[in-house]
């Protein structure tokens, strides 16, 4: 990986994975030029409604928020190919509760493009209804997409599941952001839902996916992307 | 039995001298008498006037017999009850008491027992607080005591009971102790909602409140009687006993230097070990937590007699405390360093010296602190100040001076809060069905919601309901629905457990249990060993395993983290990094700072000053300009390649850190390139890279407009809009509002998936909805706390023309200690991203 030999601009961070150009997006999804793809994950949409139906009642504006953030990120990349890595909606009761204006809006992000539902844990069938297509795991060029990393080794592989975030300490003071983690075969994305939170890199949950001496988060700043190594994370 | 016609003698002040009369049973007489006491006048007309009815505010100092003045009506009125027959239904709770401390509501017991036993009276008396083990808590709800101690959290759990009402069908009187100290807070808010349920169950309620002298007496009358509706005033009988001896303070005169900055009076140490020596029982008062580590480490390490010497605060384990203060009420101890937890009511005997490390910040809470000492009426209390810094001593010279005069400057008290409502909305509807019209009535009877509108009620009321969002789409997961009576209803039995689990308003920072056990070195596991406390997660995230802090007054060596617990180990005579508590600090009074600012003013004063600090305000004077008392001194310099900014205007560190902020907006648009701010309770530093006093001379940039009001619009606004200080209030306000769930030890782990960080909630809720009624009792938290944007609101339009700017070739006097806090303040999001770049360029340095 030579992330640093290619430049940053304000659209995101240019690293090589196995032989693929891919450019990391501050908002934690991957665009992939060569293929003119929009990789994203952990949308959990519908997460605000399903904690109301346990009297929770945290504001009913995740799922907009969450479409408000695609639909800029479908704008600025323009990509005519979507792979949404899973889990993008909060339970299987998720596309009932989608508000009309919801639905209306998500369909018009599909329009016109390639999208693929990845099924995750959380949503094993995604809705047929919203049209697109669906697999439990997709194969493009040198890299396999699907939601949960798998323990084998699978060089290449893309997925989600975990939501990584990563802390560091300096001066006495530490800082946590969500982050893309991968350590040159395989990659994970962090959740990109308005509700989602973060699991750090140091939990055992992540032990044994990845090589600790080749091992990188790309750490999610307000505009800009911080490559950081293994051995400066912290917890 | 007999009757007593008392009049008014001259020392009861400040109220109708009618002839009252009372009634004290034989039992009670002889006791004064056998004790070769007399019943003290303010006591009986206490006395007088609970029996004919009425509610009372008794405003006494310290030693004057309060307390017992506050329980001899309900004693009084419980003996002359007939006995119930044996086998008889229980008649009750007669008298609730409640303290803003779990520990005073222990220490009025063993009091109060002691007149009890002796006059063998037979009445029961308990307390109930957070520390009551469950069954006792169950015992107490089948077979109530005649007098319960109480805190507010339980009074809120009491009445949220499905059989409240019965529960409290013989209840008679409610004393609220340190009342003056119950009512700034949201405590007090949610404690005043309670009252007026209270008086709902039982109409002919009686109040008593004890409080210590106020700036407003009127305010705490006003908030222990139902308040009649349309804006009408009622106000409580009050009895205002004045007097008792002046105390005895000084400020430490120290031969040693007294640094310019830093909070640790580590220089004083010697002297201040001296002092305990020469007295008998010295309590040491500081600040914060982290500064009682330090001071308890500090005088142990001198400690060559082995004096017995103890620490007392509200992150250490419940049975370290409670014997601490055993031992304390035993004589058994020549000193104990306490913070806050101990600064109210509570009466320990035989202290002789109160000691005050650091500011008092407050000229009231001095006042509290050194009645302390000497709890008789008649003997002066002694007390030193001990001063950390040079700014320090003046502020403890005002506070002194205003101790001495008796002002008091407790903050004014603010309106009901909204999330403290709506919590209060649900609790009501855990207890019963409610009527809203009923409901609104009975809210709106309680002094602080008394102004609260109907349009504002019917909105807690839709966000109990449905969470109150403009989009309806949560009306079928409704936690209270409107029934065929129109009554308000829970929609499911859960929801009460829910609230119970929740209810209450001290949110605190998630904390971990700290456990000692062995040193195992690397990769050994951990476990088992005594429970030291609890201490901030937040902090212990920041360390890694092996780093050493204080805590328990022992140095610590942190040996792993497994769920909810932080072991550690003993680390002898090691350096220890020093434990950051978030809480526990309190911003400079206005009141000190406008004495403070008169100090630095008048030369006249400074004689009174010790002779370093005096030659250090001369100095100034020198060397630059020493404002006039209404005046806001700016200097500028030059300093290694940067400029500075700094400003005077001595409103504490929160109004200041607004300020701050809002500066460095205006002046990055002014293209003065700022970098960085820092504040202190009396000043605050900004620097960059262009001269700004420069700038300021050739008119490219107006001082009157940098600090014109105007900055708390637009910019507050859009400032407001990213900080995370505004995310930690609505934290808070949701919690409180029972939005969000609070952490239960154990249940941390409950999944990440099934939570939501109030941060994600804050910013979605932000965009999405920002009228919410949750966004405006954040804002309305904000104004009055963490950013303190009134009071920097009444400081720009004070110093409105009044500027005075110095330019400089290099740093003033004065500029001295804000300088040297440079680097110690806390992180805001643009320093985090210079932290990451940071890192990143790290790696790239190690790849190269």
């Amino acid at each position: 990986m030579t992330a640093l030999a290619l430049k940053q601009d304000k659209s995101g961070l240019d690293i090589d994975f196995r032989g693929n150009h891919l450019i990391i997006d501050p908002s934690g999804c991957v665009y992939w030029p060569d293929e003119d793809t929009l990789v994203v994950s952990d949308l959990h949409l519908e997460k605000g409604s399903s904690l109301a139906t346990r009297g929770i009642l945290v504001p009913p504006y995740d799922t907009d928020a969450t479409l408000d953030h695609l639909a800029e990120k479908l704008t600025s990349w323009q990509p005519k190919r979507v792979i949404s890595l899973g889990d993008s909606f909060h339970d299987d009761g998720a596309s009932t509760r989608l508000t009309g204006p919801s639905r209306a809006r998500l369909m018009q992000m599909m329009k016109r493009r390639d999208w693929v539902w990845i099924c995750g844990n959380h949503d094993p069938s995604p809705p047929e209804s919203l049209g697109g297509m669906h697999a439990s795991e997709l194969y493009l060029g040198t890299l396999m997409f699907r939601h949960e990393p798998l323990m084998e080794f699978v060089p290449g592989e893309i997925a989600g599941h975990l939501h990584p975030c990563a802390k560091i300490r300096r001066r006495g003071k530490s800082v946590r952001r969500r982050c893309v983690a991968g350590d040159g075969n395989r990659m994970i994305l962090p959740a990109f839902g308005a509700y989602t939170g973060g699991l750090d890199l140091k939990d055992p949950a992540y032990q044994g996916l990845f090589q600790q001496t080749s091992l990188k988060a790309w750490m999610l700043g307000l505009q800009n992307i911080y490559e950081i190594g293994a051995d400066q994370l912290f917890g | 039995m007999l009757t007593f016609i008392i009049v008014s003698k001259p020392l009861i002040n400040k109220c109708e001298s009618a002839a009252l009369s009372f009634h004290l049973p034989e039992p009670f007489a002889n006791w004064f008498a056998g004790n070769g006491w007399q019943p003290r006048s303010h006591q009986l007309e206490l006395l007088a006037r609970v029996q004919a009815g009425q509610s009372v505010l008794l405003i006494a100092p310290t030693g004057a017999g309060k307390t017992l003045a506050g329980f001899l009506p309900s004693l009084v009125d419980l003996v002359d009850r007939p006995k119930p027959k044996p086998g008889a239904a229980r008649h009750g709770i007669h008298t609730l008491y409640i303290s803003p401390l779990k520990a005073l509501a222990v220490d009025i017991k063993r009091n109060l027992e002691t007149p009890v036993s002796e006059m063998a009276l037979g009445v029961e008396i308990e307390t109930r607080t957070g520390d009551t083990p469950v069954h006792r808590r169950q015992r107490q709800k089948l077979a109530p005591p005649q007098i319960l101690l109480t805190t507010p959290e339980q009074v809120a759990l009491l009445i949220a009971q499905k059989d409240a009402a019965r529960f409290f069908d013989n209840l008679e009187t409610v004393i609220f102790d340190e009342l003056h100290s119950l009512v700034t807070s949201k405590r007090g808010h949610l404690l005043a909602l309670g009252l007026a349920r209270l008086r709902t169950f039982r109409p002919g309620l009686k109040t008593i409140g004890l409080s210590a002298t106020v700036a407003e007496p009127d305010e705490l009358r006003r908030w222990l009687v139902k308040q009649p509706p349309q804006g009408e005033i009622a106000l409580s009988e009050l009895i205002h006993l004045e007097g008792g001896a002046k105390p005895e303070i000084t400020i430490l005169k120290s031969s040693e230097r007294i640094p310019w900055a830093g909070h640790s009076a580590r220089y004083a140490m010697g002297e201040v070990y001296e002092a305990i020596k020469q007295h008998q029982t010295t309590l040491l008062f500081v600040n914060t937590r982290s500064q009682a580590e330090l001071l308890f480490q500090a005088l142990w390490n001198i400690n060559e007699d082995t004096l017995p010497i103890a620490l007392h605060h509200g992150s250490l384990d419940v049975g370290q405390r409670r014997q601490v203060e055993e031992a304390m009420s035993n004589n058994q101890l020549r000193a104990v360093v306490a913070t806050s937890t101990l600064d109210l009511g509570i009466d320990w005997g035989d202290v002789d010296l109160v000691v005050h490390v650091g500011a008092p910040k407050g000229a009231s809470r001095l006042a509290q602190r050194i009645g302390r000492s000497n709890h008789r009426i008649d003997e002066p209390s002694r007390a030193i100040l001990v001063p950390a810094n040079r700014f320090e001593v003046m502020e403890c010279q005002a506070a002194l001076d205003a101790n001495y005069l008796g002002a008091q400057d407790t903050p004014p008290l603010r309106e009901g809060c909204l999330d403290v409502l709506v919590q209060h909305v649900l609790g009501s509807a855990c207890s019963e069905p409610f009527d809203a019209d009923e409901l609104y009535d009975e809210i709106t009877s309680s002094a602080p919601y008394a102004g609260l509108s109907r349009q504002m009620f019917d909105k807690a009321v839709e966000f109990v309901a449905t969470g109150g969002y403009a989009l309806k789409t949560y009306d079928r997961y409704a936690k209270i629905r409107k029934d065929d009576e129109g009554k308000w209803r829970l929609t499911h039995p859960r929801i009460a457990q829910q609230y119970r689990l929740n209810a209450g308003t001290i949110v605190e920072a998630p904390m971990l249990d700290v456990r000692l056990t062995r040193h195992r070195g690397k990769g050994g596991n951990v476990r088992g060993g005594p429970v030291l406390g609890k201490i901030e997660e937040a902090f212990i995230e920041s360390l890694a395993p092996g780093d050493t802090f204080l805590f328990a007054g022992k140095t610590l060596r942190l040996e792993g983290i497994r769920e909810n617990t932080c072991y550690v180990s003993n680390a002898p005579d090691t350096d220890a990094k020093i434990p950051y508590y978030a809480g526990g600090k309190f911003p400079l009074s206005t009141y000190l700072a406008d004495k403070v600012r008169e100090m630095l003013a008048d030369p006249q004063r400074w004689k009174r000053l010790p002779d370093q600090v005096g030659e250090w305000l001369k100095i100034q004077k020198l060397k630059s300009i020493l404002p006039k008392f209404d005046q806001l001194l700016i200097e500028t310099f030059p300093r290694a390649e940067r400029f500075y900014m700094v400003a005077y205007p001595f409103e504490g560190r929160l109004a200041h850190q607004t300020l701050g902020m809002l500066l460095t907006r205006r002046l990055e648009r002014a293209r003065a390139r700022p970098l960085g701010f820092v504040a202190t309770d009396y000043a605050i530093a900004i620097w960059g890279l262009r001269d700004f006093g420069l700038m300021f001379e050739r008119g490219e940039l107006s001082l009157a407009e940098l600090y014109d009001e105007d900055m708390l619009g637009d910019d507050l606004e859009s400032w407001l809009a990213e900080s995370f200080l505004l995310k930690r209030t609505f934290r808070q306000c949701a919690t409180i509002s029972g939005l969000i769930e609070r952490r239960h030890p154990g249940k941390e782990k409950s999944g990440r998936q099934m939570t939501v960080s109030s941060d994600l909630i804050y910013d979605v809720l932000r965009t999405h909805e920002p009228d919410h009624l949750l966004m405006q009792a954040t804002r309305d938290d904000a104004a009055h706390g963490l950013l303190d944007i009134r009071r920097l609101g009444e400081m720009l339009f004070r110093i409105k023309d009044r500027i005075v700017h110095k330019r400089l070739d290099q740093i003033s006097p004065l500029a001295v200690p804000i300088m040297l806090e440079i680097g110690k303040e806390s992180i805001g999001s643009d320093a985090q991203e210079a932290l990451l770049a940071e890192a990143a360029e790290e790696l790239v340095e190690k790849n190269k």
